[in-house]
């Protein structure tokens, strides 16, 4: 088991050293290169080629590569296009941002979502497991800001119940910060619940087309009890991977639910610096969100080899 | 199962018209006529508009009024007026990189079927790469370099969705590839595009009609997401994600506007995907008849 976890994390560092190669290539060699971006229409052949000698784009591209990764490496993702700063101290704040809604809206749907696609397992067929499964099906197709605007519209300016964005200070105490990203973290908890809970659901009925389930049905074990005991440890795997899949998308859901409650986050951050062309952030931030989807990934990886008896006893 | 369970379902089954010989569920029905709506406004939005695209016929946000059934926009244009040309954009824009993507992913996708190992093991690591990334995330990074011209834009979603139908086409084709009768093709000598377009083609078409679905609600959303976010179709064309992005203030003030585009966007791809479902399941299914 050691063996393949070994393997799993190589494979995610070599994945992650693709993704940035990626980034740099993506940003850097493609036709229209930062010199142009920055200049726009201001761009003369001298201005362009003292632009590109500036910011040291006049040497090969592997070079640069070598020299943007290794200052990453040590923590210096240089400095921003458009007003200067240094692009860690502009990140810094954002991730943590970020991250705390990203984790707030996680731990509630985690255990949500999970709960429900076992009751909606034990009860197959049924009037909740129907509407559960149109009610999800809806949300998983509507876009963010579509729910999260009908529950601003409502909620925020009908009833007052919450503030409609969520202007959240690095002065913000904790209860605050809750309290104000509550309609963020509940936009985001709509969307993955709906997707993890009907994986859930389908991994644990496909479990349930078992043998040994049908013999555990046979000898008379109640329903729940066979879900619970019998069909959950077997469907875990798959659950782990599928909630960490979720979490990967909560990465990208977040972007459009930051834009909706102007929400001081990466996600904002870097569409600004998109349609900026501020590069260097574009490459940061492309970076953090590559790395923790990989991450995620990974981790599904290796905890799905972890829940796995047959890998956890070696022979 | 039983007769007597049959039975009610046949009194009602002139209610429920067939299609590629199975019957249609009541939520396929509601897709078909929402899907069916959205392409007529698409098509015929110059000739049902009552007002050009980007025509300025009053004051801002003026209230509905008989002339104006929804009220004007951020800048005294019609908003149904602009909700009609928005679903010509947002849908058609979809159609076109949906196609696109399809054509690439299709073709590489059965080509690393059929045309050898190392095609194969080049391409699937190429994609393994594009997936490395979230798609928008990676979305991103070219459009900070290229900008968002509409060609940008296509090329691009299409390019990013294209692996996703790779994936999906290479796995179909895989399962065709070992058959009979492309044996008995590759062995007369047929070329390698002969063996995608007559032999593969034809046998792949069931799972990827559902797929074809699926992609077109993701490039949909895609492109919509990319301009809320200001980094899609620019103005003044209208398209359903930048008029959400447009109306957005509005929301803080009490009205509903900013939910016209986004509903627009969000009943679509319901309408899209109730009818992916049906297919799914007849495709489970197999033949005979479906509840």
């Amino acid at each position: 088991m050691l063996r393949l976890i070994a393997q799993k994390l190589a494979l995610g560092v070599m994945t992650l050293f693709a993704a940035s190669v990626l980034i740099f290539a993506g940003t850097e060699v493609l036709p229209g290169d930062l010199a142009s971006a920055i200049l726009q229409n201001n761009a003369t052949p001298e201005t362009l080629a003292e632009t590109r000698k500036e910011l040291g784009l006049d040497r090969p591209a592997v070079v640069r590569y070598v020299e943007w990764l290794g200052n990453v490496a040590h923590g210096d993702f240089g400095h921003s296009l458009a007003n200067k700063r240094d692009v860690v101290e502009e990140l810094a704040p954002r991730v943590r941002n970020t991250l705390f809604l990203a984790l707030y809206a996680a731990i509630i749907a985690v255990p949500l979502a999970v709960g429900l696609g076992l009751a909606a397992a034990i009860r197959q067929g049924s009037i909740f497991d129907r509407i559960v499964n149109v009610v999800t099906l809806m949300t998983i197709s509507v876009p963010e800001y579509f729910l999260a605007y009908l529950l601003v519209k409502f909620t925020a300016i009908d009833n007052g119940w919450f503030p409609p964005l969520a202007n959240v200070t690095d002065e913000s105490s904790l209860v605050e910060r809750l309290y104000l990203t509550f309609l963020p973290m509940l936009t985001l908890v709509l969307v993955i619940v709906a997707h993890m809970m009907r994986m859930t659901r389908a991994s644990v009925l496909a479990i349930m087309a078992s043998p040994y389930i049908e013999m555990a049905i046979l000898k008379g074990v109640r329903k729940w009890r066979i879900v619970v005991k019998h069909a959950f440890p077997n469907a875990l795997a798959p659950i782990i991977s599928v909630i960490a899949l979720n979490l990967a998308y909560l990465i990208v859901g977040v972007v459009v639910v930051e834009a909706v409650f102007v929400y001081p986050g990466l996600g904002q951050l870097m569409v600004d610096a998109v349609s900026k062309h501020d590069v260097p952030v574009v490459q940061a931030c492309g970076l953090i969100f590559a790395a923790a989807f990989i991450l995620l990934n990974m981790s599904a990886d290796i905890l799905a080899i972890m829940s796995n008896p047959r890998l956890r006893h070696p022979r | 199962m039983s007769d007597v369970v049959r039975r009610p379902a046949l009194r009602i089954a002139w209610l429920r018209p067939r299609l590629f010989g199975h019957r249609l569920s009541v939520t396929a029905m509601i897709g078909i006529l929402i899907v069916v709506l959205n392409i007529v406004a698409a098509v015929l939005a110059p000739w049902i508009a009552p007002f050009g695209e980007s025509d300025i016929v009053g004051d801002a946000w003026a209230d509905p009024d008989p002339q104006h059934w929804l009220g004007l926009d951020n800048l005294g244009r019609d908003l149904l007026s602009r909700m009609l040309f928005g679903a010509r954009t947002s849908i058609g824009l979809s159609l076109i990189i949906t196609c696109l993507s399809f054509s690439i992913g299709i073709l590489a996708g059965f080509a690393a079927a059929v045309a050898g190992r190392w095609l194969d093991i080049l391409l699937t690591r190429i994609v393994d790469l594009m997936l490395s990334m979230p798609t928008l995330i990676f979305a991103f990074i070219i459009l900070s370099v290229l900008g968002t011209d509409i060609p940008v834009l296509i090329v691009t979603i299409a390019l990013l969705d294209s692996t996703k139908v790779f994936r999906l086409s290479r796995a179909v084709a895989m399962n065709i590839a070992v058959l009979e009768y492309v044996e008995a093709a590759k062995v007369r000598g047929e070329g390698l595009w002969w063996i995608i377009r007559a032999e593969i083609l034809p046998n792949a078409v069931p799972p990827l009609v559902a797929e074809f679905g699926l992609r077109f609600c993701f490039t949909f959303l895609f492109i919509a997401a990319l301009s809320f976010l200001g980094l899609g179709v620019q103005p003044p064309n209208a398209d359903w994600g930048s008029m959400v992005k447009d109306y957005r203030d509005m929301i803080n003030l009490g009205y509903a506007t900013p939910l016209y585009p986004a509903g627009a966007i969000a009943l679509l791809t319901i309408g899209v995907n109730f009818i992916v479902d049906w297919m799914l399941a007849i495709h489970s299914k197999g033949h005979g008849e479906s509840a």
